[in-house]
Order: structure tokens, then C-alpha cells, then sequence
């Protein structure tokens, strides 16, 4: 008997979906600060639960929180601030009641290793020798909510929105500022200690609500044990030891 | 919906600005090649045509080392006038520009060939320059031909958002094109104003399609 066509397709189809059921892998979508440290805990997560691998998903936390309400195939979802966990939770993407906090982070204003002076505070980045300042978009980047909620409390939103170069993501915002083409850039402070030859730390800014990165596992994920898992894992010692070696804080 | 109108605005004037440079230069290199042989010819048309077929990332890249404030030509503008092209919308002029020149370039060298030689001989013949000549003769023959590379390459132009978003950025009324706009918004979960701007994308595609249907004929007019 010759295979028929349909007949072919069938098999194929059916052999693809075994090999999609068998394959135990995990979504993580994660804020794109946390993607050297999280790519480091990889081989540690896979070797205690063998069988399983991690891909990650790397953006700004607005993007990923549209990606996963929009039905991406998420596992885990991790992001810059308690805001936009906030969302996923009151639209039900994720599962509230797994919810962690992994790591806390602080926000810094970092310079081109090649600036002569540094700024002394922030009231300095509204003067003229402040051109371009490098700051996440607040409406979909962590990083530039919590720029923009210090700058208002501070009175100096209204000066310096008018320079802001506005990033895609906070890594964005250390790469405008590592080529020089920005005179200064508001970034987490683990960003910063990745390019220490490109950027130099001027400022640690207190910022009006601490810097908490919230994980949970995705409430329409197929792997929902794996996926607890992955988060009860980021907050257990070894994973926190490497997050700290990072410059992240305890959560 | 103020945002798309300054959006839309500036996308015009970013296409625009890209397609009155490639037709100066776009017809200006499509010319050359047509007419002058020399060594390297053909690799000199591959390279000219590259940016259409290398990732926008990839130019976007390049232009960013090129033009940035500490590539060669950033770090010689800077110095000797003061000028900082990134972030601005006359980076988003350059973008557009190279992405879009070799839609001009080909179509103007396709034309310039289909040109008779014996034409332009002709003309020499009666005495008159070679700027003349092709002002005259040349171009008037392969005007159709250029006319819809320039179309095309607008239309490119308006649509270019890759190698845009890496030199130009994304600054509200100074370098936010729609295509980023759009972009924009939906990463910022904004669907409403993502809507708008689609729409109004869409409808500036069309009526450029469509004049562009007008303004190049399918068929030559007839002779009387």
C-alpha cells in the first residue's frame, strides 16, 4: 500500500506533536536587567530537575506583560516592579498566590566613562551641560517609572523630560550611554556593573517605592509544577547566591 | 488624536527628505552605472544594492558606528561643527535614505539602459553639452522608470522602523515615525492609540499605491 498524501501529512503532524508533548520545556519571560544573572542560574535549575529546559524570554516588563495578555506560550513571568506584576494579576495571567517577590535592585545615574565632570545630584541633570539623558519609557519600562516617580517628587520632571532620550529597555538606556551618545542615563545598578569600563556610577538614587522584582508562575501555563518550581528555585540560597554575585539585593 | 497627526507629520517629511535625496542620488549612481564600464562593476552594484536585502538591524548598526559620536564620521561632525546626528530626525533621514536607495538605483539604472545610445550619440551630434544631453534626452526617456523607483522607495521610506529606532530613537514630534509609534503602543499595552495609528497607516499606503497608480501608466499614451 502507498502512503496517500493526507496520510503523510497525518503522520507527520502527529509525530510533531509527540515530540512538543515530550519536550519538557520552560517559558521564562523576564526583565531584561535580570538576563546575565538568570542565563547563569539556567544550568543550575536544569541540572536539579533534569529533563527540563529553560528558554528565556528577555524585554522590558511592559512588552512581556502585552506578549503573555496577548496568549504567548509563558511558563514563568518575572518583572522590574510590583506595577506591572500588578496588572498581570488583575487581568488573572498569573497565579497570585505564587506570587514572590526574588530580588530587590537600585537605581543609579550613571555617565560615559569619558565625562569629565559628574553630575553632583539630580538637580544637576536639569542644567544646560545635560543634553540628552538616556531614561526607559515609563509607560512600558520599570526603569523609567521609577525615574520619572523620584524626578516628579523631586520637581525636576518638568526640566528634564524635555532631554529624555526614552529606551526600550533599560539595557538600551546603558548602551546609549556606554557609546556616548547620551550625556547621562538613569539605569539599575546591576546594569551599570556589567560595562564598568563604558559607564561610571555618578549617583545612587533613593527612589520613592523600593526596587522589587515580583515572579509567578503563569496561570495558563501546562507546566504549572515546573513553573513553581522555577520560582520557589530564584528564591532558595544558591540561586540568590548567584544573583548576588550580580549586584542584586535580597528581596 | 493630536499624537498621530505629529507622528504622520513626521513621517512625511522624513520620506520626503530620503526620496529627494535618492533622486539625486539614486539617478545620479543609476546613471553611471549604466553608462560607464569599468572593473568591479558588478561588485560595485552588489554593494550598492546590499541595503536592500541586509537586515535593518544590521544597517542600523553599521550607521550607529559610522555616525554615532565616537564612530569616524560622528566623532569628525562633532568636533569640527558641533553636530550630533543620533537621535535626531535627520538620523531618521539617513536611515531611510540608505534603506530605501537601492529601490531608486535599480529601477533608474533598469531605465537608463533601455535607453538607445544612438539617442544620446545623436544629440552629441547636433552639438549640444553632456549635461544637456541628459537632461534633454536621457532622462526624459527613462523618466517613468525612475518615477516608480522614487515611488517605491517613499513608500519604503515611510515603512522603515529597524535601522530608524537604532539611530534615531523614538522622541515624540522629533524623531517618532509612525511605524515606531505603533511599536510604541503596543508594547505599552496603548491598543486604542495602537488603532489609530494603524489605520491611519494603512490609509497613507493605500493613497500612495494609488497615486502612484495614476502617476505611472500601464501603458505608454499613445502617439499622435
Amino acid at each position: 500500500m502507498t502512503p496517500s498524501l493526507p496520510r503523510l501529512l497525518a503522520l507527520a503532524l502527529a509525530a510533531g506533536l509527540h515530540l512538543a508533548a515530550q519536550a519538557a520545556d520552560l517559558t521564562v519571560s523576564a526583565a531584561a536587567s535580570l538576563t546575565n544573572a538568570f542565563k547563569d542560574l539556567a544550568p543550575l535549575f536544569e541540572a536539579a530537575n533534569p529533563g527540563t529546559k529553560l528558554l528565556f524570554n528577555f524585554a522590558a516588563s511592559g512588552p512581556l506583560l502585552q506578549q503573555i495578555a496577548k496568549g504567548a506560550p509563558v511558563d514563568v513571568f518575572a518583572s522590574a516592579d510590583q506595577e506591572t506584576m500588578d496588572q498581570a494579576q488583575a487581568q488573572g495571567l498569573v497565579k497570585a498566590g505564587q506570587r514572590r517577590n526574588i530580588v530587590s535592585n537600585a537605581l543609579v545615574v550613571i555617565v560615559p566613562t569619558a565625562a569629565t565632570r559628574l553630575p553632583a545630584g539630580l538637580k544637576d541633570l536639569a542644567q544646560p551641560a545635560y543634553q540628552r539623558i538616556a531614561i526607559g519609557l515609563p509607560a512600558s519600562v520599570p526603569v523609567g517609572r521609577y525615574t520619572k516617580g523620584v524626578l516628579e517628587a523631586e520637581g525636576l520632571w518638568a526640566p528634564i523630560e524635555p532631554k529624555m532620550i526614552g529606551a526600550q529597555s533599560v539595557r538600551q538606556a546603558l548602551d546609549y550611554v556606554a557609546r556616548a551618545e547620551v550625556d547621562a542615563g538613569f539605569v539599575y545598578a546591576t546594569d551599570a556593573a556589567l560595562m564598568p569600563d563604558k559607564v561610571k556610577v555618578a549617583l545612587t538614587v533613593a527612589t520613592t517605592k523600593p526596587i522589587l522584582y515580583p515572579a509567578a508562575p503563569i496561570a495558563a501555563s501546562p507546566n504549572l509544577a515546573v513553573a513553581q518550581k522555577f520560582v520557589d528555585f530564584v528564591v532558595a540560597p544558591p540561586a540568590q547566591a548567584v544573583l548576588a554575585k550580580y549586584g542584586f539585593g535580597k528581596p | 488624536m493630536h499624537e498621530a497627526w505629529v507622528a504622520l507629520a513626521l513621517t512625511l517629511k522624513v520620506a520626503g527628505w530620503a526620496t529627494a535625496l535618492n533622486l539625486v542620488l539614486g539617478v545620479g549612481v543609476g546613471y553611471a552605472m549604466a553608462r560607464w564600464r569599468f572593473p568591479g562593476r558588478d561588485l560595485a552594484d552588489a554593494v550598492l544594492t546590499l541595503p536592500m536585502v541586509m537586515p535593518p538591524t544590521v544597517l542600523g548598526y553599521y550607521m550607529l558606528v559610522l555616525i554615532g559620536t565616537q564612530g569616524p564620521i560622528g566623532a569628525w561632525l562633532l568636533q569640527h561643527f558641533g553636530i550630533r546626528l543620533i537621535f535626531t530626525w535627520q538620523a531618521a533621514v539617513i536611515a531611510a535614505t540608505v534603506v530605501s536607495f537601492p529601490l531608486v538605483f535599480k529601477s533608474a539604472r533598469a531605465a537608463f539602459e533601455t535607453v538607445d545610445p544612438q539617442l544620446e550619440d545623436a544629440a552629441r551630434l547636433l552639438g549640444i553639452s553632456e549635461v544637456a544631453v541628459f537632461f534633454r534626452v536621457s532622462l526624459p526617456l527613462a523618466w517613468r522608470g525612475v518615477l516608480a523607483g522614487l515611488l517605491l522607495s517613499f513608500a519604503r521610506a515611510m515603512g522603515e522602523f529597524g535601522a530608524t529606532l537604532m539611530v534615531a530613537g523614538s522622541i515624540p514630534g522629533k524623531t517618532q515615525t509612525l511605524s515606531i509609534a505603533v511599536y510604541e503602543a503596543v508594547q505599552a499595552g496603548q491598543d486604542d492609540t495602537a488603532n489609530v495609528l494603524v489605520a491611519i497607516t494603512s490609509l497613507v499606503c493605500v493613497c500612495v499605491l494609488l497615486s502612484a497608480g495614476r502617476l505611472v501608466p500601464g501603458r505608454v499614451a499613445p502617439r499622435n
